[in-house]
């Protein structure tokens, strides 16, 4: 059975006070519940033999049979799918220079608002998990990916209203990336304060 | 009557004098679409949230079952319903317009058979005269309960499944024109450790062969007298596993057909459904809207039903738990047989 038991399973029948004596491991079983092997519940006058397959047996058995995923074609697809984003991107950024006259630095800003606004329009569209179902991390590269898990969250949850629907759900797949982006970010720049080598961004 | 250790007898014989299905669009694209009451072809179905939507499936489900019954609404005295949302809220508020007194049941996608089994007891033993059964599902609000925004671009792996829009209905009587449920194996909860909520087919295969087991054992019946056998929605990876884990138990399913509802319910090959149907709608409707017209033309005589559900919770894998699985079988005979 689960080895991680024990301990809790101990605790748990002694309790803290106790009017009736403690139960046995036996009339209480944790592990059973947790994990049925398929050879426990046989009977006697069955004609059927219950296999008898440990948990971890069944895993392995059912791993290997398991359809496996081509890595190599899902690398290539993200590859192809990712890097087509970024250099549509890249137009984008050059249309705002040649056609509005602004400066490569500057035209990144209504970039990134641009393809924020397709993924969004994708999004609201239904097209845009039917693209990621075939490009995977493809369509998670940073600005599309990042606006679609706001848009769909926002869009789901419409139904139960602006403030604990949209408002409160938004963030729901996004605010791990911004949490952890920014406690990553904080243990960078105390690197670079300890180092001295930070102050530019 | 018990039989055995698990297993329900039906001596007087109930009869499902009416049952009913209807789907929403992929179901309708998918080969049975045929054998379905009504197709939505949109999955909103015009309503303002797809909670709406599911709740809309069951009652027209219900409504249609009580039709084909030849019955009016209030002669309804028992209903049967659960479904996947939580503190299944789709039969609770389809049961308001139902109207029946209600029992609510969860047994996650082996509910349409948890209810039918409970609806032919409770006839069979004469405390009821007309009992109805029904579950439904719907592929967003499974989705969003249970994994990510149904817009959310992420990649789903080849074994996850496709949650089938659809409720299924059935009314239970002690007699009348119809196909008679003959007995019910209920079955006990199997976990053996999966806990990739992506996987459950792989994780309610245990389950199936310990019920269908059961059921042989109980009733002492073989393979060979059912013309048909079907999981429900074990999918590409499930099946194939149950399958093999029952002939190495030495059980002959080669003597008769084994099929599983979430194999049938799509074109899995052309549909982009993944490994398969899933979901309290997928045995509800293969069965209520497939299987049970096969066995009115006869063309199918008695055939098993072994629904299977993973019993699992959105907060229960999240804190890494494994998935505890269950299946219930009910064995079905057309008129006459």
């Amino acid at each position: 059975m689960d080895k991680r038991l024990p301990k809790r399973v101990d605790s748990a029948l002694k309790g803290r006070r106790i009017n009736e004596q403690a139960l046995t491991n036996n009339e209480i079983d944790f592990g059973a519940r947790e994990m049925t092997s398929l050879s426990t519940s046989s009977a006697g006058g069955r004609p059927y033999k219950k296999l008898s397959m440990s948990p971890k047996e069944y895993q392995t058995f059912a791993k290997e049979r398991e359809p496996t995923r081509s890595i190599l074609t899902n690398c290539i697809r993200a590859f192809v799918v990712g890097g087509a984003i970024c250099l549509f991107g890249e137009f984008i950024q050059q249309l705002y220079v040649h056609l509005a006259g602004m400066k490569r630095e500057a035209a990144s800003n209504p970039t990134v608002a641009t393809l924020i606004f397709i993924s969004v329009v994708l999004t609201s569209l239904g097209v845009y998990d039917k693209i990621a179902q075939w490009a995977g991390a493809g369509t998670a590269v940073p600005v599309t990916g990042f606006a679609n898990s706001m848009a769909s969250a926002a869009l789901e949850h419409r139904a139960e209203g602006l403030v604990l629907g949209v408002g409160a759900n938004m963030f729901k797949l996004a605010g791990s990336v911004i949490v952890y982006g920014t406690v990553a970010a904080f243990f960078v720049g105390i690197g670079h304060l300890i180092f001295g080598t930070g102050g530019n961004h | 009557m018990l039989k055995g250790q698990q297993s329900w007898w039906f001596d007087n014989k109930p009869v499902i004098i009416g049952a009913a299905s209807v789907v929403g669009p992929d179901e309708g694209e998918g080969p049975l679409a045929e054998d379905f009451d009504l197709i939505h072809p949109e999955l909103d179905m015009q309503q303002k949230s797809w909670e709406k939507a599911e709740r809309l499936l069951l009652e027209q489900a219900t409504a249609f079952a009580v039709r084909h019954a030849g019955l009016k609404k209030d002669d309804i005295q028992f209903y049967f319903g659960g479904d996947l949302m939580n503190q299944i809220i789709s039969n609770s508020f389809a049961a308001r317009s139902i109207g029946a007194p209600y029992i609510g049941t969860f047994g996650a996608c082996s509910t349409s058979m948890e209810t039918l089994a409970l609806a032919a007891q409770l006839v069979d033993s004469g405390n009821a005269q007309y009992a109805m059964a029904g579950t439904c599902s719907h592929n967003c609000t499974a989705e969003k309960q249970f994994r990510y925004p149904t817009e959310y671009g992420s990649q789903k792996p080849p074994t996850a499944q496709y949650t089938v829009t659809g409720a299924g209905a059935a009314v239970v009587a002690p007699s009348g024109d119809g196909p008679v449920v003959e007995c019910a194996t209920i079955g006990k909860i199997m976990d053996l450790g999966i806990t990739d909520p992506f996987n459950m087919g792989a994780a309610m295969a245990p389950a199936a062969v310990d019920t269908i087991q059961a059921h042989f054992n109980d009733t002492g019946r073989q393979p060979s007298d059912y013309d048909l056998i079907v999981t429900g929605d074990l999918a590409s990876v499930g099946h194939p596993i149950a399958r093999e884990l029952l002939l190495r138990n030495g059980v002959p399913m080669n003597d008769t057909i084994f099929n599983d509802c979430g194999l049938m319910v799509y074109n899995v090959n052309k549909q982009k459904v993944q490994a398969g149907g899933s979901g309290c709608g997928c045995s509800a409707v293969v069965t209520y809207g497939h299987l049970l017209k096969k066995l009115a033309r006869g063309e199918l005589k008695r055939i098993l039903v072994a629904a299977t559900g993973a019993l699992l919770s959105p907060l229960s894998f999240q804190q890494g738990e494994s998935i505890p699985c269950i299946a219930h079988a009910v064995a079905i005979a057309g008129k006459g047989v």
